[in-house]
C-alpha cells in the first residue's frame, strides 16, 4: 500500500484500531484534561502552603462575596448543564437546538467572568494588590490572583473555543463530536471551580 | 459515541444534586476544610462521571487516566510537612 493511499484514507482497514475506541481528537482532550488538572492541583497546594504557613493570613470575604461565589457556581453548573444540552441536540441532528443551546453557553460563561471581575475590581478597591493588602500576609494577592485569574482565562478560552467550534458546527466544518470534545474540557473548568470556591472563598470567610 | 449521553432526566438530576452539595459547602461547612473538600471530590466524581461520560467509556481508558492522575495528586501532598514545619522556624517561633 502507498503513503498516498494511506494519507488518503484508503488503507483504514489495514490501520490499527483507535486507541480507548474513542476518537484521537478526544483522547487528545482527556490528556490535556489530566495534565491541566495537575497544574491546578500544584496551584492549590501551593496555595494551601502558604496560607499553612502564614500566621497572619487574611480572611477579607463577607457573605455578599460568599453569595456571589455561589451566584458564580450556580451560573456554572447551569452552563455544564447548557452544553450537556447542546451536544445531546447535535447527536440528535437537531442543529438549531445545539447551536441555541451552545450560545446560551457561552453567554453563561461570559456572565461568569463579568461577576469573577466584579470581584477582583472590589478587592482591588479595597487595597489588595499582588504583593501587598492591608490586613495580613502579603502573599494572599499574588494567590488569589494566580488561582482565580488561571481559572478566568480558562473560561474565557473556553468561551472563545466553543464560538469558535459552534460556528464551525453551523457552517458545517465541524461535528458534534467536536462539540462533545469542547464539552469536555467546559465541565473540566466547571469541575475545577468546585475546589476552588471552598479553598479560596469559604476558607477566608471574615470573622 | 451517542449511547454515552445518558438521558436528559440523569443530567438534571446531577445538576440538581452538585448545586444542592455546593449549598451545604455554603451553608453547612463553611470553614471546615477537610468537609468541603471531601464534598467537591463527590461534586467532581458526579461531573466526571455523568456531565463527562467517563462511566460509560471503555475501562481501558479510565485505568490511563484516572489512577496516573490520582498518583500525581496525592504525592503532592507530601509537601504539607514542609509547611507545617514552617510554623516552628523563624521568624514565626514561639
Amino acid at each position: 500500500m502507498s503513503e498516498a493511499d494511506l494519507s488518503m484514507g484508503h488503507g483504514a482497514g489495514m490501520m490499527e484500531a483507535r486507541p480507548f475506541s474513542i476518537p484521537s481528537k478526544k483522547l487528545v482532550m482527556w490528556l490535556f484534561i489530566i495534565s491541566d488538572a495537575c497544574t491546578f492541583g500544584a496551584m492549590l497546594f501551593a496555595y494551601g502552603y502558604i496560607k499553612n504557613a502564614a500566621p497572619d493570613w487574611p480572611r477579607p470575604f463577607e457573605s455578599a462575596s460568599i453569595l456571589n461565589a455561589l451566584f458564580m457556581t450556580l451560573i456554572l453548573v447551569t452552563s455544564s448543564l447548557t452544553v450537556l444540552m447542546a451536544v445531546r441536540a447535535a447527536k440528535e441532528g437537531n442543529k438549531s437546538k445545539a447551536i441555541q443551546m451552545t450560545f446560551v453557553t457561552i453567554v453563561l460563561g461570559l456572565a461568569f467572568a463579568g461577576l469573577h471581575l466584579k470581584e477582583w475590581f472590589g478587592l482591588i478597591g479595597e487595597g489588595v494588590r499582588l504583593f501587598q493588602n492591608p490586613w495580613g500576609a502579603p502573599l494572599f494577592g499574588a494567590s488569589f490572583f494566580a488561582i482565580t485569574g488561571l481559572h478566568l482565562a480558562h473560561v474565557v478560552s473556553g468561551a472563545i473555543a466553543l464560538l469558535v467550534v459552534v460556528l464551525g458546527y453551523k457552517r458545517g466544518r465541524y461535528n458534534s463530536d467536536d462539540l462533545e470534545i469542547w464539552s469536555l474540557y467546559w465541565h473540566f473548568v466547571d469541575l475545577v471551580w468546585m475546589f476552588v470556591v471552598p479553598m479560596v472563598y469559604l476558607m477566608n470567610v471574615k470573622a | 459515541m451517542d449511547s454515552n449521553q445518558g438521558s436528559l432526566k440523569s443530567d438534571l438530576v446531577v445538576y440538581v444534586v452538585i448545586l444542592a452539595l455546593a449549598c451545604v459547602q455554603v451553608f453547612l461547612l463553611k470553614g471546615h476544610l477537610f468537609a468541603m473538600l471531601s464534598v467537591a471530590v463527590v461534586q467532581a466524581i458526579l461531573a466526571v462521571f455523568f456531565f463527562m461520560h467517563l462511566g460509560s467509556e471503555k475501562p481501558t481508558l479510565r485505568l490511563a487516566l484516572i489512577p496516573g492522575t490520582l498518583f500525581v495528586l496525592v504525592m503532592m501532598n507530601m509537601i504539607w510537612a514542609d509547611s507545617f514545619r514552617l510554623m516552628t522556624m523563624k521568624p514565626f517561633a514561639k
